[in-house]
């Protein structure tokens, strides 16, 4: 009995786009929207993680370091490094620390695309990785 | 008679212990310690270990010289640190040059860091570990195909890949394994 009601309760919670939400991610989406995103989407957030930019003739996107399956660790495209697994759902210390967090977009916007991103992409990928 | 001697003798063992924890603050001390290292210092810093260490070993501070810490550690030169952006905020990098000037190999008094130390005395800083002439000369006889043509290896920068004790500073010959070629011997 006890463990149906938490099986609901879990996919209850994972129904809901913001399961693994904290602090940090609320605060980072205020601040997005202060700098004029809005309505951020997982779906937008997906496709833009998945896009494939060319560098150094390669095709690269978020997913050549983080992988494929982001409950899995990564591999960093160049010293091979382990990076432990994105979703929050497997490491909870992901999405939890808003300096974290802001190193991180800004160091792989600029080595992916060359630029750093927008509030909106920023937010479409945070509302995306909250999902996994 | 027999006090004296025991006073004399615990202010001997006294003046010697006191001698060690100073002892590495200069040559002589060093030479006289009998807990001086062989090889690098480990690395005993947080923020140097999380934040270099995030994308790659994090090579000890005694692997080069100041000169080259102080090119490499700085706000700007992160931003494009070998073509990768690896900005940090101001605080975090005087954090890790504070500790990379404390620990860097002309500070130190470990025999490897002696060694690259005195290899990068002249001349400009070396960017890159693998430029130091001590450290070519030492894989100068390696054969290329069991670093670069090594697919579990692939450049000499991947120090842990055959230094096995590399995360702890400890890069001697008895340490090492070649992926692939497990019967190379020094």
């Amino acid at each position: 009995m006890k463990k149906t009601a938490t099986l609901i309760l879990t996919g209850a919670l994972l129904a809901t786009s913001t399961a693994w939400a904290t602090p940090a991610t609320d605060e980072l989406f205020a601040r997005f929207k202060s700098e004029g995103a809005a309505n951020f989407d997982a779906e937008r957030g997906k496709a833009f993680w998945a896009k494939k930019v060319k560098k150094d003739g390669e095709d690269i996107s978020c997913t050549t370091c983080h992988g494929d399956d982001l409950t899995k660790p990564g591999k960093h495209r160049k010293s091979g490094k382990v990076i432990e697994p994105m979703a929050p759902s497997v490491n909870h210390e992901r999405l939890t620390e808003v300096k974290e967090m802001d190193k991180w977009f800004k160091r792989n916007c600029n080595d992916v695309l060359s630029h750093e991103c927008t509030a909106q992409e920023k937010g479409d990928v945070l509302k995306f990785l909250l999902t996994k | 008679m027999m006090q004296t001697k025991l006073k004399a003798s615990l202010l001997a063992a006294g003046l010697l212990l006191s001698g060690f924890a100073v002892a590495e603050e200069s040559m002589t001390g060093w030479l006289l310690d009998i807990y001086r290292e062989k090889e690098v210092r480990p690395v005993d810093n947080k923020a140097w270990n999380e934040e270099c260490g995030s994308c790659h070993l994090a090579y000890q501070p005694g692997l080069l010289p100041t000169r080259s810490w102080e090119k490499l550690l700085s706000t700007k030169a992160l931003s494009d640190h070998f073509g990768e952006d690896a900005s940090l905020d101001d605080e975090t990098v005087n954090e890790l040059l504070a500790y990379a000037r404390e620990n860097a190999a002309d500070k130190s008094f470990h025999k490897r860091s002696r060694k690259i130390a005195l290899a990068t005395e002249q001349g400009e800083a070396p960017l890159r570990i693998t430029d130091v002439r001590y450290i070519k000369r030492k894989h100068h006889e390696i054969p290329e195909k069991m670093i670069q043509g090594n697919k579990d290896v692939k450049s000499l920068s991947f120090c842990s890949a055959c230094h096995t004790k590399a995360e702890k500073g400890v890069y001697d010959s008895d340490t090492v394994r070649i992926p692939n070629y497990p019967d190379w011997d020094d």
